[in-house]
């Protein structure tokens, strides 16, 4: 090889990769050994939370849209299925596809009044916004108002319980693995690299021509459609839901970002680890809703300053792992390949042990 | 005229709304930190005051002079051991860390003390009023709440127009790294400024608190009307906190009545469209300076 050239891929991410691909056809097999479904119901919760962290790590991590207002895709969802499968009589798998569709044109009116607002007055922008679609649903006949709603065995169509089970478990599984498809596919394409720039410097990736807001609102209307289909399968999995719980800032909003923290904001692979942690505090830790917060809320808070770039970071500051392969990098003669255990730069997916290519990675020097 | 009462009673709620908006609007003025966790930090001062005046005794009113200076130094000591990690051009860990804290409260606060509602109690003032006419009622506490209210922010206005500590916040504000060279401590500074914000929001907590009864969970919602205010007033003017505070109370009781009269819509629902059509139509709010 004489030629310089970009890469994305090294060994490590190629065995990633292929693991990945392993766990997820275990996955997917899952219901035809799994026979009495104790492994599939836990497992769907674990599934749509990493659906909606590895939403909330595209907007917050790589978009700069830190949102605390994600609980009003969720309950989005809720209701269009809850009124196009209880209402109208539309079939249920169908419904969480619309549910998404209404989510992703709902979130062009919302951007039109949060992207007015930067940093954290965003955050709280989106939170009031998302409020503002709680109370309309509680002031709603239509929606049902402040009843709880169900979703009864005859909108769910001919349907057997058995096949219902494992319909929704393997939507909540694409739901995951997709989310986490979107975020290492949009990194690999153009719309990633000007994401990095953004987030490395807004103003500067302005001057090269970058379209600063449609990037932001591209992404911010896939997120919004991804996790209005994920508050729809959240539905399918618990049939009961009424505005407060719908429209949860604790359950659909905080719970994810505390996931998303702790696991690694700004990295494909860190929802993955948070989700885990997740899993694991709630199995064998505790039990009570209360305590979990205050758990994951603590440890969430002492990283977002000690650890900025969560578990995965710490893991990628000792061994210089990248498990999907989005991080651009030169090789060529004298410059050398990836080599394992070098000391590695940059911020996470963003870094690299070669050298790197301007513009495409980290901070600039 | 119960439209007119609406807006009389509107002006009074709207002094709460801009007293909890003061230190949330310093804190931004002062070093572009946004506090998730301010409207939690006023229900947790309103806790204390609970504690604190079933524990000694005291009027709440009285409870103040305990509640407002272990609030003061919470800010001081949190801005300085956690909060001045978080500074820089990265708004993703000062948000981060602010939201954890608050959800932390809240669910402390249920364990500590329960789902139940909680109240206030200060004898019979709170049921005594200054009647304008046969419509038009102006309860002594309201009142009270909207006198200090702009008390409090006139001294604000004052430290930061007259004093040397306004003049070195002023200068951080501009610019904190020339500031640093000469010779300000602007860590430190950042610590006072949110000594004083959670000092001025534990004052709207304890109001609140003898307003009307609150629970573990009703930090946001507070967070949310402090936010609006601060907006709809302008950022970095001390006025227009008060001028949009005042609005948003008037949105609020108006909003009420509409339901009241029509059966629709509500006064927090009014409250968010209000704030929203602002956004919109005047982003840097009715007195701001600045956008951001």
């Amino acid at each position: 090889m004489t030629e310089h050239r970009v890469t994305r891929s090294d060994r490590q991410s190629s065995f990633g990769l292929a693991a990945s691909a392993v766990l997820v056809v275990v996955l997917f097999l899952l219901p035809w050994w799994d026979g009495d479904g104790s492994l599939r119901v836990p497992l769907v919760a674990i599934l749509y939370y990493l659906a909606l962290a590895q939403m909330w790590n595209l907007l917050a991590g790589f978009a700069g849209l830190v949102s605390i207002g994600q609980q009003m895709f969720v309950g989005i969802g809720v209701y269009t299925l809850l009124t196009f499968a209880e209402d109208f009589g539309v079939d249920p798998y169908v419904s969480v596809l619309l549910a998404g569709v209404v989510a992703a044109v709902l979130s062009l009116p919302v951007a039109a009044f949060a992207f007015r607002l930067r940093g954290g007055y965003f955050a709280i922008g989106t939170w009031v916004i998302a409020e503002v679609f709680r109370l309309i649903a509680l002031e709603s006949d239509f929606l049902g108002g402040a009843n709880v709603r169900t979703l009864t065995r005859e909108s769910l169509g001919g349907y057997s319980l058995d096949t219902r089970n494992t319909v929704t478990y393997l939507m909540a599984l694409g739901l995951a693995v997709g989310a986490t498809a979107i975020v290492v596919l949009v990194l690999r394409s153009r719309l990633g690299l000007a994401l990095r720039s953004i987030r490395d410097n807004q103003e500067g990736a302005r001057g090269l021509g970058v379209s600063v807001t449609r990037a932001k609102l591209v992404v911010w209307v896939m997120a919004s459609f991804w996790t209005g289909m994920t508050g729809a399968v959240i539905l399918l999995a618990n049939p009961s839901a009424r505005a407060e719980s719908a429209f949860s800032v604790l359950r659909w909003t905080a719970l994810v970002v505390f996931i998303a923290i702790i696991g690694g904001v700004g990295s494909t692979t860190g929802p993955i680890i948070g989700v885990a942690i997740y899993w694991f505090v709630r199995e064998f830790l505790e039990d009570a809703d209360e305590w979990r917060f205050i758990i994951l809320g603590l440890i969430a808070a002492v990283m977002a300053i000690l650890a900025p770039r969560g578990v995965y970071g710490l893991l990628q500051k000792r061994w210089a792992v990248q498990f999907f392969p989005v991080r651009r990098r030169l090789v060529g003669p004298g410059i050398g390949g990836p080599a394992p255990g070098a000391p590695p730069g940059g911020t996470a997916d963003a870094g690299g042990p070669a050298q790197p290519v301007a513009g495409a990675e980290g901070p600039a020097p | 005229m119960e439209w007119l009462n609406a807006v009389v009673q509107g002006i009074m709620l709207g002094g709460l709304f801009a007293l909890f908006a003061t230190g949330l609007s310093l804190a931004f003025g002062v070093m572009r930190f946004v506090n998730l966790a301010h409207g939690d930090l006023a229900i947790l001062g309103a806790f204390v005051a609970v504690s604190v005046t079933s524990a000694l005794g005291l009027n709440p009113f009285v409870s103040l002079v305990v509640v407002v200076p272990v609030m003061l130094a919470a800010g001081y000591a949190l801005q300085l051991g956690a909060f001045n990690f978080t500074i820089s051009a990265d708004p993703l860990p000062s948000i981060l860390v602010t939201f954890g804290l608050g959800v932390v409260i809240q669910n402390v606060l249920l364990e500590t003390y329960s789902a139940d509602s909680r109240g206030l109690d200060v004898g019979s003032i709170e049921i005594e009023s200054i009647r304008i006419n046969d419509a038009i009622a102006v309860g002594w506490i309201p009142l009270i709440t909207l006198v200090v209210a702009v008390a409090v922010l006139g001294t604000l206005q004052l430290i930061l127009s007259r004093t040397a500590l306004g003049r070195a916040f002023r200068a951080v504000s501009d610019d904190p790294a020339t500031a640093r060279l000469m010779g300000i401590n602007d860590r430190n500074l950042y610590a006072v400024a949110m000594g004083i914000a959670f000092a001025t929001v534990a004052i709207a907590g304890v109001f609140l608190g003898i307003r009307q009864s609150f629970g573990p969970l009703d930090g946001p919602a507070q967070l949310l009307y402090a936010f609006e205010a601060v907006v709809i007033g302008g950022l970095g003017s001390v006025w227009g906190t008060l001028v949009g505070g005042l609005l948003l109370g008037v949105a609020h009781t108006v909003g009420g009545q509409f339901e009241v009269a029509y059966g629709l819509g509500s006064g927090p629902l009014v409250g968010h469209l209000m704030f929203l059509v602002v956004l919109a139509t005047k982003p840097t709010g009715l007195l701001g300076r600045r956008a951001e």
